[in-house]
C-alpha cells in the first residue's frame, strides 16, 4: 500500500464526516440507513471506511445506473466490429444502445465492421404470447444471408425473453451448426443483478463458454505477445494503448474488446500477458485464463505521464531486458513532449478540484491525470463498482477525501453545493444539471466527444479538454439563476 | 318504466378437469333459454371453452389470428368472435403450446383488444370468461381486474386438490376484492360421486363465507351430448340433467350473495377434511423417519 497522501487544505476527515451526516439527513429513515454504508471520508487505514457497494439501489432516488443488458450490449459486446449483435426483445433496448457509447473501430462497414449497425428481432404481442424462438432462427439467418462476411452473431437477451422462458441457447446451437457460424446466447435480461456490472460479468462468461480457445494465431506464437483486457475504445484510447506497448516492442494480438475482433479474442490462450485496463468488467476473464492456461495477468494505468510510466515499467519487469530497456527509451523520448503539456496547461489548472463519478474504473484510474495537471480529486465513486475496486480506490485518494458508490442526484447536487469543485467530472445525466448551475462539466463515459485521453498520445487531448471546460472565458460571460 | 341493465360479468375458475368448460357452457345455454344475452370468452390455450355453443373442434383464437397476421392492429372483431346455439357469442383468446412463450400475456393481449374493438356491446346481460385451470401468472387474473368480471363463481367437487384449489382461488380473489369490487359468488358442486359431497361442500361453502349455490348431480348424459358437441340443454332438453343446468342458471341470474372471501388457513381446511372423513388425522411422531430408523 502505498503511503498516505496530505490532507487537502480545508477537508479534514471530521468535515467530510459532517458533510456526510447532513447529506443522509436529507432522506427518510429506511433511505438513509441503506445509503450510510455507501459514502465514507477516505482514510484507507482505517479498514472500517470500506464502502458498501453493488448494491440494489435505493427505490425512488435518480441513479445513473444501467443494466445487465446494457453491461453486455453496450459495453463487452458491442465494440467487437466484426461481428453481428443482435438485441433481442422489443426495439428500444436496441434503438437507443445504438451507437452511443463512442466504442470507435476501424474496418470497411457491411464488410469487417458491423458495429455502427443495430440489429433487433423488435418483438410483437406474439413473440410474447408464442414465444421469440422461431423469430431470431429467422433473424440469424437474415443476418448470415445480408451479412455472410459477418464472423459470427451474439444474441443479446432483453428482459421479456427471460420472462418467457424462451431457450435462445437451443436457438444458438441449431443455428450454429446450420449456418456454419458462431452463434453466442447471451442470456443478459436486464432484471438480473442490481446494475450493468452483472452484464459485464455474464459477457465474460459466455467468452469462457463459446469463444476463448476456439482459433489460434495465424502467426507463430512469441515471447511478446499480449492481450489488451478491457478497453473498449472510446475516443480511440485502445489505439494510443497499443501504440505505445508496440512503440515498447510488445505485440498486441487481441484487443478486449475495443474494435475488437473476435477470432484474436478467441486465440488469446495463446499469449504470454494479459494486461488489464478496466479491471471491474473484465477481471473475471483474466482469473479464467491464468487459472487455464497459465497466463499472467497485469493491472495497468495510462491515464497521465506518471501512471504511464509507472505501469510501463511494471509491465518491463513481465519481460526480459530488451523490453526493459525499451521502456526507459519510450520514457525518455516522451518525456519533453509531456513535460511541455504540463508547462502549458499546469499554471492554469494548479490547485483546482474536481468530483469524479463514473463508471467502474475511471474513478480512480484517472486522478493519476488530474494531479499531474495540478488538480486535486476532492470526492470520487463509481455507478457499480464492487469492494475489490474501492480497496484499489483509498490509496489514489487524500485523507479525508469522499468516497462514494452509486450516487443519486440529490447526494451529487448537496457534495457539489458544499465543495463547490471547479470541475464535474460524470456523465450524460448529470451534465446538464451541473452546467445550468454554472459549473465546469466534462462527460466523461464518452470523452464528452473527445478522446484518446489515454496513453501519451490521449494526455494532451485530456489536458487541453479540462483547461479549456475549467477556463473557458463563458462561465465569465453566464450568470447562473440558480 | 325499463331500468337500463348493468352488464354482468362472471369469471369461472376451478381445479384443471374439474369441469370448468362443461358446466359454463351448459348454464350459458340455462341463461340463453331464459332469453339472455350472452359471450363466453375462453382464457385457456386449449381453446375448448366454446366447442359446445359452437359444435366446433375448436375455434379459431384471437392470438393464432394475431399471429397469421403478424400485429393486433391488424385483427378485426368478426375474425374472432363467432356465434353459436341460441346466439350466444364466442372467442378464444388462445395461446401457446405448453413449453413456450406467455399464455398469460395472450389473455391481457385478447381481451384488451375485446374492449379495443367494442365488444362489450350494451345488449348483453352476462359475459362469462372461461379461465385455466391452474392460475399461474397474473394473466389469468386478467378477468378479475378492475372493469371486468366482479362475481366469480368456483367449480369445485368433494375430492381434496379440489377443494385445496378452491381454498387457493378464494385468497386470490380475497387480494382482488381489496382493491376493487371482486366478489365470491358461490361454490359450483359438480359431483364426482365422494362421500357426503353436498354436506362437505355446504360446509366448505359456509367457511368461506359464501354459499354451494348448485349440486351437479354426476350425469353421462353430459358425456353423451359432448360427443356431438352440445350442450345437455340443446341435446335434450327434456332431460333430467337439462334441468339441473337450467336450474343454476336460474339461481346464477337471482344470485345476490357476493362476498369477500374468509379463506381456510391450511389447519382449518384440514380439520374440515378430516371431519368428514376425507382425510386421517396425521401422527406426527413418524413424519421424517424411514422404514428402518
Amino acid at each position: 500500500m502505498s503511503e498516505v497522501k496530505n490532507p487537502l487544505e480545508g477537508i479534514t476527515k471530521e468535515s467530510t464526516a459532517k458533510l456526510i451526516e447532513e447529506t443522509l439527513e436529507m432522506y427518510p429513515e429506511k433511505a438513509k440507513k441503506k445509503r450510510a454504508p455507501h459514502m465514507s471520508e477516505n482514510d484507507h487505514e482505517d479498514s472500517g471506511c470500506a464502502i458498501r457497494s453493488n448494491k440494489k439501489t435505493v427505490p425512488g432516488v435518480m441513479s445513473a445506473r444501467g443494466c445487465a443488458y446494457a453491461g453486455a450490449k453496450g459495453v463487452v459486446w458491442g465494440p467487437i466490429r466484426d461481428m453481428v449483435h443482435v438485441s433481442h426483445g422489443p426495439v428500444g433496448c436496441g434503438f437507443y444502445s445504438w451507437g452511443t457509447r463512442r466504442n470507435l473501430t476501424s474496418g470497411t462497414v457491411g464488410v469487417d465492421n458491423f458495429s455502427g449497425m443495430m440489429f433487433t428481432s423488435d418483438f410483437q404481442e406474439k413473440d410474447i404470447v408464442y414465444g421469440g424462438d422461431p423469430k431470431l432462427e429467422k433473424l440469424l439467418n437474415e443476418a448470415k444471408e445480408l451479412f455472410p462476411l459477418a464472423k459470427g452473431m451474439s444474441v443479446l437477451s432483453e428482459c421479456p425473453v427471460g420472462l418467457i422462458g424462451d431457450d435462445i441457447n437451443a436457438v444458438a446451437k441449431k443455428m450454429e451448426n446450420e449456418l456454419g457460424k458462431l452463434v453466442v446466447p447471451c442470456n443478459c435480461e436486464g432484471f438480473r443483478g442490481v446494475s450493468q456490472s452483472l452484464g459485464h460479468h455474464i459477457s465474460n462468461d459466455t467468452i469462457r463458454d463459446h469463444i476463448i480457445g476456439t482459433t489460434e494465431y495465424a502467426e507463430e506464437p512469441g515471447p511478446y505477445d499480449i492481450a489488451l483486457i478491457g478497453d473498449y475504445n472510446i475516443g480511440g484510447d485502445i489505439w494510443a494503448a497499443v501504440n505505445v506497448l508496440e512503440e515498447i516492442g510488445l505485440n498486441v494480438k487481441a484487443q478486449w474488446t475495443g474494435d475488437g475482433q473476435i477470432e484474436h479474442i478467441a486465440a488469446t490462450h495463446q499469449v504470454k500477458l494479459n494486461l488489464i485496463h478496466c479491471y471491474r468488467s473484465m477481471n473475471y476473464m483474466c482469473k479464467v485464463m491464468e487459472e487455464k492456461y497459465g497466463i499472467p495477468w497485469l493491472e495497468f494505468n495510462f491515464f497521465g505521464p506518471t501512471k504511464i510510466e509507472e505501469s510501463l515499467r511494471a509491465i518491463g519487469e513481465c519481460f526480459d531486458d530488451k523490453i526493459k530497456a525499451n521502456v526507459e527509451k519510450v520514457i525518455a523520448k516522451y518525456k519533453p513532449k509531456m513535460q511541455a503539456i504540463i508547462d502549458e496547461y499546469k499554471p492554469r489548472l494548479e490547485g483546482k478540484t474536481a468530483i469524479v463519478f463514473v463508471g467502474g474504473l475511471r474513478p480512480r484510474h484517472t486522478i493519476g491525470a488530474y494531479e499531474d495537471l495540478g488538480m486535486k480529486i476532492i470526492a470520487s465513486g463509481y455507478e457499480f463498482a464492487h469492494s475489490d475496486d474501492y480497496d484499489r480506490t483509498y490509496p489514489e485518494m487524500d485523507k479525508g477525501t469522499l468516497v462514494f458508490d452509486d450516487a443519486s442526484e440529490i447526494e451529487l447536487e448537496k457534495w457539489v453545493e458544499h465543495f463547490k469543485p471547479d470541475l464535474v467530472a460524470s456523465g450524460i445525466k448529470e451534465k446538464y444539471v451541473f452546467q445550468k448551475a454554472g459549473i465546469p462539466f466534462r462527460q466523461m463515459h464518452s470523452w464528452d466527444y473527445s478522446g484518446p485521453y489515454h496513453a501519451y498520445d490521449g494526455f494532451e487531448i485530456f489536458a487541453r479538454d479540462i483547461d479549456m471546460a475549467i477556463n473557458s472565458p463563458t462561465w465569465g460571460l453566464v450568470k447562473s439563476p440558480f | 318504466m325499463e331500468q337500463s341493465k348493468k352488464m354482468r360479468q362472471i369469471a369461472i375458475y376451478g381445479k384443471g378437469g374439474i369441469g370448468k368448460s362443461t358446466t359454463t357452457q351448459n348454464t350459458v345455454a340455462g341463461l340463453a333459454s331464459l332469453g339472455k344475452k350472452v359471450m363466453i370468452i375462453g382464457c385457456d390455450p386449449k381453446a375448448d371453452s366454446t366447442r359446445l355453443i359452437l359444435h366446433a373442434k375448436a375455434q379459431e383464437t384471437v392470438m393464432d389470428k394475431v399471429r397469421e397476421l403478424g400485429t393486433v392492429e391488424d385483427l378485426e372483431l368478426e375474425d374472432v368472435m363467432k356465434v353459436g346455439y341460441s346466439d350466444v357469442k364466442c372467442v378464444e383468446s388462445g395461446g401457446p403450446e405448453p413449453g413456450v412463450g406467455c399464455a398469460g400475456r395472450g389473455v391481457i393481449t385478447a381481451i384488451n383488444f375485446l374492449e379495443e374493438e367494442g365488444a362489450y356491446t350494451p345488449d348483453l346481460d352476462f359475459v362469462f370468461y372461461d379461465v385455466l385451470g391452474d392460475v399461474v401468472c397474473g394473466g389469468f387474473a386478467m378477468p378479475i381486474r378492475e372493469n371486468k368480471a366482479e362475481e366469480i363463481y368456483i367449480v369445485v367437487s368433494g375430492e381434496m386438490m379440489a377443494m385445496y384449489a378452491a381454498n387457493n382461488i378464494a385468497k386470490g380473489i380475497l387480494k382482488y376484492s381489496s382493491s376493487g369490487n371482486v366478489r365470491l359468488a358461490g361454490l359450483i358442486c359438480n359431483s364426482r360421486n365422494t362421500d357426503c359431497e353436498a354436506d362437505l361442500i355446504t360446509a366448505l361453502a359456509k367457511k368461506l363465507g359464501t354459499q354451494m349455490i348448485h349440486f351437479v348431480p354426476r350425469d353421462n348424459q353430459v358425456q353423451r351430448a359432448e360427443l356431438r358437441r352440445m350442450t345437455v340443454i340443446e341435446y335434450s332438453p327434456e332431460h333430467k340433467q337439462a334441468e339441473e343446468y337450467r336450474t343454476l342458471a336460474q339461481k346464477i341470474n337471482d344470485n345476490k350473495m357476493f362476498v369477500v372471501p374468509t379463506p381456510l388457513e391450511m389447519e382449518e381446511l384440514e380439520e374440515l377434511l378430516m371431519e368428514f372423513g376425507i382425510m386421517e388425522a396425521e401422527d406426527e411422531t413418524i413424519v421424517g423417519k424411514a422404514e428402518n430408523a
